[in-house]
């Protein structure tokens, strides 16, 4: 069959994928990538097309700025959340691998935070940690403390009670990534391990732990990457006492009325995420080479 | 044949005490995460007079007043606005997302892989980003602070989620079932609609509802995209700076009851959906 | 020998009965396996089979009844304390692991020193014929050879029970026919009890000790492959066993003056005078008549030694010439008898056959018990 006996409608339909493509990439390149690039104009040019450092200078030196804070505290809020979140979700995890009644129920249940907005995890934290809150009253009613315990207004409490909120809120997004994982890894190679031998520890150790691993590291990246946006917890608990980038980067748009320093803050938090994503990716890598997969 | 059957004690004793720690630690897991909610519903209905005494943990008095109070201030406004964005959120990203969730689902293609890596790449990316530069751009196009702008903006995050997750609906859909179509009289469109449509429509339905759900707790793009019209999210960061506590309750009441109503009706599926697609 | 207890043990399952949630899945199981027999579970899916493997194994525990090994009640023991080993029906051989590590596995958790577990991951390598694949990895093998990998594993602790799931259905049929014979000659040599469990006869009746057939939750027999054969215990059994399958007459009793009749809508068969003892209590009642399809003959055709004999006539309706055999379907009426003979022997459709019946290994049931009277 010569090409000219082809209709053209079947030699188009090589490109259907195409096509079919086509509307999701123009519409990241408008709505992601023109952003970006207008983002980086924002924060290195100014309004006549010059190239400025003035707002690298008012981040880093402006009155007020609280810049090194806020790089700090997203950090460590990162580097002590993220351990704590990740070692329950996986226990969490683990346990409900086993059958139990009420497991669906249960399963519901903890998944819960997933569904609500970070504004609304600080709120129900704030409930819970007031001064009157449920926290202090049934500890106080209970005789074990005598005053209660302010969370809010010290800056060190307010920590604290950040860390307790993100680790409610986010550990079940973890979870979530661990345990489907988890369903993944059909019974039978447990199954058969137990059979042969192997103990709890053993059979985690040598069979749950190792076809986890992809899971995990997902779970991992995707936490962390997360985790340099952390914004609606803080703005709510603690305001500026706490300042992280992202809400850095709020303030300076919405009370600052400097675009330039809010996407620069943006930027910041972007370069941040590619970094630590690149370096986790490189890691795993190298664990898989070692490991001759 | 009767003969000595030794039975362990131990083992039985074991084997239960194995199933008490099993519900020990599952009945810690479920109270740690259900507890805030139930008081935060507890307090944000309670008389002022009965939260404030430090003897009283647990009300017996209720009243709306607070939630009253907040919906005068404009949560109901805010919470329809949120209602609209996720619907608009769900509309746009479907429309654009699904063609090209049944592209990977369907076709092999030259540039499949990378492309989509790209997409897993770009549903780590901080979207954030793009908030700022965009409220610029909406101020040339007239879209600043409108439902439509943030609906666009949460459409853009939400994209590459809504691939990922149609292309694998689409592709548990055994294409045995379309090419059937095809040998019957359909065309490849036709194929689509009459067959694979219908048969996708509940992991369809639960990506819609995931969708939903997080364009509704979306609260940075929001926030800065919006002054006046501002969904529940942004509303309610906006207010809490000078607000009292028990506005601050009431917010969260109102933020977690339809979060509650999700997880009643769709339960099932988001756990599904959230861990294939989360990875 | 190098671990404690490794004598062959006794297997024993008393009242076992099993609940998941509403369906009762084992109505009472009482089933006895001596050591160093090789005992098939036989039955159609969901018979209940692998449910009382998994028990065996520990997997599930009973609703009800009690598991022994020896004289040991190990019940509530958890799977890895009671020195058994498993084939998997999906081989669940670790993805994650080489061969070597996976037949190694249970060796390593017992803690054998290095040399003795290479020493017996090579003799159970060799004996299953995998002894090149030692460093592959499982994504790498096909499932013949994953199968054999998980036989390896599960012979190379020397268990005192060795249970197999329907080890060989996922194979191709020739492949199937040839691990057939490598297993039970496995098994002899190393001399272990053997529960296995199956679906397909041919696998029950050709490595099988004994077989308990067993149909929603319930054993109908336990016996030889002989006496499974030749003395089925209810309607079930006989008509599970045998391919093609047995053919299954309502006839009435009748006395007569030399014998009893059983009389059937198309024909009347004669027994003699010995069957009258036997049958008097079903005189004028139904019963169930089932005669297998090789032990009718075509007139030409009949074994010179048949002892006692009668004949039905039928019309051939179809024929199923198999090469080695012939398989006739008769219609004598009202119904299609299937008749097994020959393959040099080839009617036409149409034809009219006399057909010879072996009274001696004809069957009677109860019409309402379907147990076996003759």
């Amino acid at each position: 069959m010569s090409n000219e006996e082809i209709p053209t409608s079947v030699k188009l339909s090589k490109y259907t994928p195409y096509f079919l493509i086509l509307p999701t990439l123009a519409y990241m390149v408008f709505f992601i990538g023109y952003p970006l690039v207008q983002g980086i104009m924002l924060a290195f040019f100014d309004e006549q097309g010059r190239f400025t450092l003035e707002n690298v200078n008012y981040l880093l030196y402006g009155p007020g700025s609280l810049f090194w804070d806020a790089l700090k505290y997203t950090i460590l809020l990162a580097a002590v959340i993220i351990p704590i979140q990740v070692s329950i979700a996986f226990g969490l995890a683990l346990l409900f691998n086993l059958r139990f009644p009420g497991k669906n129920a249960a399963l519901y249940t903890v998944i819960l935070p997933l569904t609500i907005s970070d504004v609304a995890a600080g709120l129900i934290w704030y409930v819970m940690l007031g001064q009157y809150g449920f926290f202090n009253k049934i500890l106080m009613n209970l005789g074990i403390i005598s005053h209660p315990i302010i969370f809010f207004g010290i800056k060190d409490m307010e920590f604290i009670a950040i860390v307790i909120t993100e680790i409610w809120r986010a550990t079940a997004i973890v979870f979530i990534i661990i345990y489907a994982g988890l369903q993944m890894i059909s019974h039978e190679y447990y199954e058969a391990a137990e059979v042969f031998g192997a103990t709890t520890w053993q059979r985690f150790r040598y069979i749950v732990f190792p076809l986890l691993l992809p899971s995990l590291q997902a779970a991992l990246i995707i936490r962390t990457l997360f985790a340099f946006q952390i914004f609606g917890v803080v703005w709510t608990l603690a305001g500026r006492d706490i300042p992280v980038l992202a809400g850095e980067a709020y303030y300076a748009q919405t009370e600052l009325l400097r675009p330039g320093v809010a996407s620069l803050y943006a930027l910041i938090i972007a370069g941040l995420s590619i970094a630590v994503g690149a370096l986790y990716i490189k890691f795993f890598k190298a664990k898989y080479l070692e490991a001759g997969m | 044949m009767s003969r000595e059957v030794l039975v362990k004690k131990s083992d039985i004793v074991k084997y239960y005490l194995r199933k008490i720690i099993i519900a020990g630690l599952v009945t810690i897991a479920v109270t740690w995460v259900a507890l805030p909610f139930i008081m935060t519903i507890i307090y944000a209905l309670s008389d002022p007079d009965q939260y404030y005494d430090p003897h009283i943990v647990i009300p017996t008095r209720y009243t709306l007043e607070h939630i009253h109070k907040l919906i005068v201030l404009g949560a109901w406004n805010a919470t329809i606005n949120s209602v609209i964005v996720a619907v608009l959120t769900i509309l746009f990203s479907f429309a654009i997302g699904l063609p090209a969730g049944y592209a990977f689902a369907r076709y092999a293609f030259k540039g499949k892989d990378s492309l989509k890596l790209f997409i897993v790449a770009l549903r780590m990316f901080p979207m954030m980003v793009i908030a700022v530069p965009l409220l610029v751009l909406y101020f040339k196009l007239g879209l600043a602070d409108t439902l439509l702008g943030i609906a666009l903006a949460h459409t853009a995050m939400a994209l590459p989620f809504v691939i990922l997750i149609t292309s694998g609906i689409i592709a548990g859909v055994p294409v045995e079932y379309e090419e059937a179509g095809l040998v019957f009289g359909l065309n490849r469109i036709g194929a689509f609609f009459r067959i694979t449509l219908p048969l996708a429509l509940p992991g369809l339905a639960a990506a819609a509802i995931f969708t939903f759900i997080m364009s509704w707790n979306e609260v940075f793009i929001a926030a800065v995209l919006s002054f006046q019209n501002r969904t529940l999210p942004a509303f309610i960061l906006n207010l809490i700076g000078g607000a009292t506590d028990f506005i601050k309750f009431a917010g969260a009441f109102i933020m977690v009851i339809p979060a509650l109503v999700f997880v009643f009706v769709a339960g099932k599926y988001l756990v599904r959906m959230w861990g294939i697609t989360l990875k | 020998m190098f671990m404690g207890d490794t004598y062959m043990v006794d297997v024993h399952l008393r009242g076992v009965v099993k609940r998941f949630g509403k369906t009762i899945a084992l109505r009472g199981i009482d089933l006895d396996i001596n050591d160093g027999e090789f005992v098939v579970l036989l039955g159609p899916s969901g018979c209940g089979k692998t449910t009382t493997l998994r028990i065996i194994a520990g997997l599930e525990k009973p609703t009800k009844g009690k598991v022994i090994f020896g004289n040991r009640d190990v019940t509530y023991l958890p799977p890895r304390e009671r020195n058994i080993s498993m084939v998997f029906q999906s081989y669940a051989v670790w993805p994650h692991m080489t061969v070597y590590d996976n037949i190694a596995f249970p060796l390593k958790i017992k803690k054998v020193p290095k040399e003795e577990i290479d020493k017996r991951v090579k003799w159970a390598a060799e004996l299953l014929q995998i002894s090149e694949l030692l460093n592959r990895y499982p994504h790498q093998l096909s499932g013949g050879q994953r199968q054999r990998v998980a036989v390896a594993r599960a012979i190379v602790v020397e268990p005192q029970v060795l249970l197999m799931d329907e080890p060989l259905s996922n194979l191709d049929a020739l492949l199937r026919v040839k691990m057939r014979s490598e297993i039970k000659k496995l098994q002899r040599r190393i001399k272990v009890t053997t529960i296995y469990v199956t679906h397909d006869q041919v696998e029950a009746m050709t490595m099988g000790d004994r077989i308990a057939v067993m149909n929603a939750g319930k054993i109908m027999q336990v016996g030889t492959p002989w006496e499974i054969y030749n003395k089925p215990a209810n309607v079930f059994v006989a008509g599970f066993i045998g391919s093609p399958q047995m053919n299954f007459i309502d006839v009435t009793i009748e006395e007569a003056q030399d014998g009893v009749n059983l009389v059937s809508s198309d024909f009347t068969i004669k027994l003699p005078q010995e069957y009258i003892s036997l049958l008097k209590d079903y005189v004028g009642k139904t019963m169930i008549l089932g005669i297998r399809p090789e032990h009718m003959y075509p007139l030409g055709y009949v074994p010179a030694n048949l002892q006692k004999k009668d004949k039905i006539k039928g019309v051939v309706d179809f024929v199923e010439a198999l090469g080695s055999d012939t398989i006739i379907h008769l219609n004598t009426g009202s119904k299609i008898i299937v008749v097994k003979t020959s393959g040099t022997y080839r009617p036409k459709i149409g034809e009219e056959l006399e057909i010879v019946i072996d009274l001696d290994k004809i069957h009677l049931f109860d019409k309402n018990t379907e147990k076996a009277i003759i």
